[in-house]
């Protein structure tokens, strides 16, 4: 559990930080909470040469709503959504998902732009920032752009993101009116990545039908999945029972888990159906719907 | 249970807070990791990633290339020296390092010495060995098939992979007990392999003094001074001699049996500490830890219960094929490879009774440690504490009843057990009547009734467990022909203080605590002015150390009678002072009074005063006494466990909603120390009942190796628990108490599985392996067509 060596930067402003990138390119590593990172160094998984620690670049950790968004800084740390009255108040699809991510201890450390970035998908905010329809803002040499999340996630362990690029900013669209989210998840034990997960958010019409709906899981296939089929099912439906499991086995079957010490295929894609319609039903209450 | 002192006393009864904790809620605790020698070097070991397989060839030039590491340590250098297989506590073999072979993955196949532990680490990575893959042995059963690879292929003229058979009962009275029978019911049951995943890993600095000869070890040890014997038995050869061999047990974080064993490391580190002659640290890290070191468990059971249709149980018979991994290193007195298992009979009276198990080789590490649990009683009591139910379920009987029906009647302690135990006392009725009452068993059955009627799964489990702690009587009981007593030493100073020292070592217990308690009890001496030591060789008296539930039974046991010898010496000098013959006195708490004159008085402290300052002619100076205590019996805590589970039938997650356990450990030292002990033993009971399991592929390759898969639970997994007690005391040990430490392990996971198949029994399940994973539970009701 001891990493090989390496070099650790510490850069003071994000043009220094995104200069050093540049400058190591494929040998350099951000580094954020570490609590991925660092146990893959340990574990010698993984090697980076140079560290760049972007914890002491001033402005990146902040919660607010401006223009219509919710921005969170890409250094925020879960912690600080867990605390936050105005995740608590506005965003409790957020609430759900930190609130599962790993122990106190981790979320201490861990921010909301490493769990994007690591590309992992047992992570569980890739999940809740699909449904949310969130953009990932990366500063780059060139400056900022803009990337939708459901372009992000390449693959495992594989983002959009360039390796002299850093995660800035998350933008969620507020939220709308009759609208609600929930994230379910079910682990083996507390810290323990999803045996399978599921995030819903619905908007509802005036006259109770569906207008627009989410649906991803987590840990079910390479990246976390979006579950496009299940969503277009929805929509237009009054949400009644039938429908929600129906469109909860449509989001399963789209899913290619991998066996592991969680369980087996079958188990998993069966966990995803359950617990997608879990997600459905809190999220639909949240709404305002039954 | 009377309490007889006051609270600044603190004898026998009184919760008085932990002395040790000052030390570690403030994180001043002195670890083998927190010690710092000058010129101290590092090791790290190199490790197997096949589970069999030759080892063509070791290449250490790139390691030696990389600054600052000194030395690399192979199955040759040991060899040179003869120290390249070290005998296991069972008298079996174990290699240190490999010279031929490896036969486990994660298994030691060279160990790096360097100048820091990150040099250490790059040393192990640049290790470059060649290895040829051999067939492997994973199972048992295909172990012992003939033409099964042979994988002790170091004996000579071992030609299979059978370690051991024993048995225990009169085989042909239960086969007709069972020929006679009315009902009979059957159960193949598996406890799988486990790992006690102590916080604190295993390590030690060896620190070889090259000018005076001497070697201290600091160890993450249970047993220092077994250790220190054993080291001079396997070392002597090349030069250690016992007086010159100090082994040092500073505080322990956590044992649970997994730090009794020898392990490699240790002795490696040893080897190159001599050689070099400087002190080297090596501390495992949790995977190696979970990886190599001494598993637990691992027991394949099929039993059989005999009984009338009046739920009468007339005969038990049980056949065991154990796992031991690679060597037999089990920690169990050395006449029982099968360790306690016997006990299998658990709180019934049965009067046949038949069991054997046998032993085989597998390509996995080591063991099996008796983790929490006095030498395969959690086996044993899984096993009896299961048929009982599935006989219940079969006659259509409350499980409660039936227990009641057939527990050891209290009037017939001491009881003798068909497989040769002699229970010291009991009123097994009287725990299950109090567990009942204060969980409300009828109200249980009643609300289970109308969920089930709704398509609800609740359980209720129950389980009646006989522990067997304590050893033991040497005329059993021994490790490599060391008898089992245990030891204290205790003197007092001149200002009525003291210091006493013992044979055993806390890992988290509570010694210094209940060992001053104790001494308090029988001297009147505050427990807060009695000083505990433990764990240096070269001050404390010689014992056994601390595991299966003994230190209690033999070392507190030890602690009262030095305690006693002392009063007698006190009772004199009294005399002495008081001008009064020994016999005219009375002992009251602290102080000696002549009879019938209570205002004449001499208070222990002005006892002790006097002892070095006016002390009878005739008569040593001083007040000190030593005690080697050979308990003449086992004790036999017990207890009784109902727990209540819901079970999500969307997941197949279990979920203990209560869960009530009232024990019995005869008195009570520290009625709060007792509650950590259940409270602890629960959610380690709980933990293989539910998720922990290490288990092998095919290939061999470990399953469950780091935290991430060895699920350990947390204070979010682990349910309230609820306590209670009666207290049956023991007859034969001085101050009545039994073991406790270990009740709550051993007797937990049959409670748990009984509430989970209670839950499904409407639909025909019997029985459920542990653990009781969420996917192993929603397959039966996939099976069952009940799953959401
Ligand atoms: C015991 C434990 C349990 C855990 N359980 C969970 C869980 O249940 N659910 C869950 O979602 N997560 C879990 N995690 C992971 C945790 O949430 C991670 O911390 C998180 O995924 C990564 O965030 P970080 O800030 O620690 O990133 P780091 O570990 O610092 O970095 C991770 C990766 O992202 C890159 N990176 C980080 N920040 C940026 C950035 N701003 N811009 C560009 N690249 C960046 C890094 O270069 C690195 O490749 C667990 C971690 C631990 C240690």
């Amino acid at each position: 559990m001891i990493p090989a060596a390496f070099d650790y930067h510490a850069p003071k402003s994000l043009a220094e930080a995104v200069g050093l990138l540049s400058q190591y390119g494929d040998g350099a590593k951000v580094l954020s909470g570490g609590q991925s990172l660092l146990p893959l160094l340990k574990l010698r998984l993984g090697q980076a040469a140079h560290l760049v620690d972007i914890g002491r670049i001033p402005g990146l950790e902040y919660i607010k709503e401006e223009g219509g968004m919710l921005r969170i800084g890409g250094r925020t740390r879960e912690s600080a959504l867990e605390h936050s009255d105005l995740i608590r108040s506005r965003y409790p699809i957020l609430l759900d998902t930190v609130l599962v991510i790993a122990d106190p201890l981790v979320r201490n450390m861990a921010t909301v732009g490493g769990n994007l970035a690591h590309g992992d998908p047992g992570n569980d905010h890739p999940a809740t920032m699909l449904v949310l329809g969130a953009q990932v803002v990366a500063t780059g040499p060139k400056g900022e752009r803009v990337i939708p999340v459901d372009k992000f996630f390449l693959g495992l362990f594989s983002t959009a993101l360039k390796p002299d690029e850093i995660v800035t900013e998350i933008r969620i669209p507020m939220p709308a009116a009759r609208s609600g989210g929930a994230y379910v998840k079910f682990e083996r034990k507390v810290g323990d990545y999803a045996t399978a997960a599921a995030a819903a958010s619905i908007t509802l019409a005036a006259n109770g039908t569906i207008a627009q709906a989410g649906l991803a899981l987590t840990n079910m296939g390479p990246t976390s999945v979006r579950a496009t089929a299940a969503e277009q099912q929805l929509v237009g439906k009054k949400p009644d029972a039938a429908v929600l499991e129906s469109a909860a086995r449509a989001a399963a079957q789209a899913t290619s888990p991998n066996a592991d010490r969680r369980g087996a295929t079958d188990y998993k894609k069966e966990m995803g159906r359950v617990l997608a319609v879990r997600a459905l039903k809190k999220a639909l209450a949240r709404a305002g719907g039954n | 249970m009377k309490i007889d002192t006051t609270p600044e006393v603190s004898g026998m009864g009184h919760s008085m807070k932990r002395k040790e904790d000052p030390r570690f809620i403030r994180g001043k605790g002195n670890y083998v990791d927190d010690i710092q020698l000058p010129g101290m070097l590092y090791m790290d070991i190199v490790r197997s990633p096949f589970a069999h397989a030759k080892i063509k060839s070791i290449n250490t030039e790139k390691a030696l290339k990389i600054p600052g590491v000194l030395a690399v340590i192979t199955g040759e250098t040991l060899a040179k020296y003869n120290l390249h297989w070290m005998p296991t506590l069972m008298s079996d073999t174990q290699m240190v390092l490999p010279v031929e072979k490896v036969v486990y993955q994660s298994q030691e196949v060279a160990a790096v010495i360097a100048t820091s532990r990150y040099i250490a680490a790059d040393g192990v990575d640049a290790v470059e060995v060649d290895y040829e893959p051999l067939p492997v042995v994973v199972d048992p059963f295909k172990a012992l098939e003939p033409g099964a690879t042979v994988i002790r292929t170091d004996k000579k003229d071992k030609k299979d992979n059978h370690i051991f058979h024993w048995e225990v009962g009169d085989r042909a009275a239960t086969e007709k007990a069972f020929a006679e029978a009315e009902v009979v019911v059957k159960q193949d049951c598996y406890i799988p392999r486990i790992h006690v995943a102590s916080i604190e890993t295993c390590g030690c600095i060896a620190d070889f003094d090259r000018v005076n000869g001497k070697l201290t070890v600091y160890m993450t040890t249970q047993a220092p001074h077994a250790i220190r014997t054993v080291f001079a038995l396997v070392a002597g050869h090349v030069g250690l001699s016992e007086e010159r061999i100090r082994i040092i047990s500073p505080d322990i974080g956590g044992g649970f049996g997994g730090k009794v064993p020898v392990y490699p490391g240790y002795v490696i580190a040893t080897a190159a500490s001599v050689v070099i002659g400087k002190p080297i640290k090596w501390i495992e890290d949790r995977m190696e830890n979970l990886q190599a070191d001494s598993f637990a468990r691992d027991y394949w059971m099929k039993a059989e219960l005999a009984a009338k249709k009046d739920g009468t149980i007339t005969a038990l018979r049980i056949k065991t094929l154990a796992d031991h991994g690679c060597a037999d290193a089990a920690a169990n007195p050395s006449k029982f490879p099968a360790g306690l298992f016997s006990i299998c009979t658990g709180s019934y009276d049965i009067k046949h009774a038949f069991a054997e198990v046998d032993g085989a080789y597998t390509n996995k590490p080591p063991g099996g440690v008796a983790y929490r649990c006095s030498f395969r009683v959690t086996e044993a009591v899984h096993m009896i504490e299961r048929v009982t139910d599935i006989l219940a379920q079969q006659l259509k009987m409350d499980p409660a009843e039936l227990r009641l029906k057939n527990f050891i009647p209290k009037e017939k302690f001491p009881y003798q057990s068909a497989l040769g135990w002699e229970y010291d006392s009991g009123d097994y009725a009287r725990a299950l009547k109090l567990a009942m009452e204060r969980i409300g068993y009828p109200a249980l059955r009643k609300e289970q009734a109308e969920k089930r009627a709704r398509g609800e799964l609740m359980g209720i489990g129950i389980s009646s467990f006989t522990e067997i702690v304590g050893a033991g009587p040497s005329k059993h009981f021994d490790i490599l022909g060391i008898k089992m007593f245990d030891s204290a030493e205790i003197r007092i100073h001149p200002t009525g203080k003291a210091i006493a020292r013992f044979g055993t070592k806390s890992q988290g217990q509570g010694h210094e605590t209940t060992y001053a308690q104790i001494i308090a009890e029988e001297l009147g001496i505050p427990a807060s002015a009695v000083q505990i030591e433990e764990g240096d060789t070269d001050t404390a008296p010689y014992g056994l150390g601390t595991y299966a539930s003994r230190s209690t039974p033999t070392a507190g046991a030890a602690g009262a009678m030095a305690a006693r010898k002392i009063r007698e010496k006190a009772k004199k000098i009294a005399a002495h002072l008081l001008e009064v013959s020994p016999e005219d006195l009375v002992w009251e708490t602290g102080k000696f009074s002549v009879r019938g004159a209570p205002q004449r008085s001499k208070t222990i402290q002005e006892i002790a005063f006097a002892a070095y300052t006016n002390h009878p002619q005739g008569m040593e100076a001083g007040l000190e006494a030593v005690c080697y205590y050979d308990p003449p019996n086992l004790t036999f805590p017990f207890g009784s466990y109902i727990c209540v589970v819901d079970i999500d039938r969307g997941t197949g997650q279990v979920k203990i909603r209560r869960f009530m356990a009232v024990d019995d450990c005869g008195n009570i030292i520290n009625p709060m120390i007792v509650d950590g002990q259940i409270h602890g033993g629960l959610s380690m009971g709980m933990a293989p009942a539910l998720m922990e399991e290490i288990s092998y592929d095919e290939n061999g390759n470990v399953q469950g190796g780091s935290f991430m898969d060895y699920l350990v639970p947390t204070a979010m997994e682990t349910p309230s628990w609820e306590t209670d007690k009666t207290v049956t005391p023991s007859p034969h040990h001085p101050f009545g108490a039994k073991g406790v430490g270990e009740s709550a392990t051993v007797g937990a996971p049959p409670a748990i599985v009984n509430a989970v198949v209670d839950a499904l029994s409407h639909l025909g399940v019997t029985h459920v392996e542990i653990p009781m994973t969420p996917e192993r539970v929603w397959r039966i009701l996939k099976e069952k067509g009940v799953a959401e």
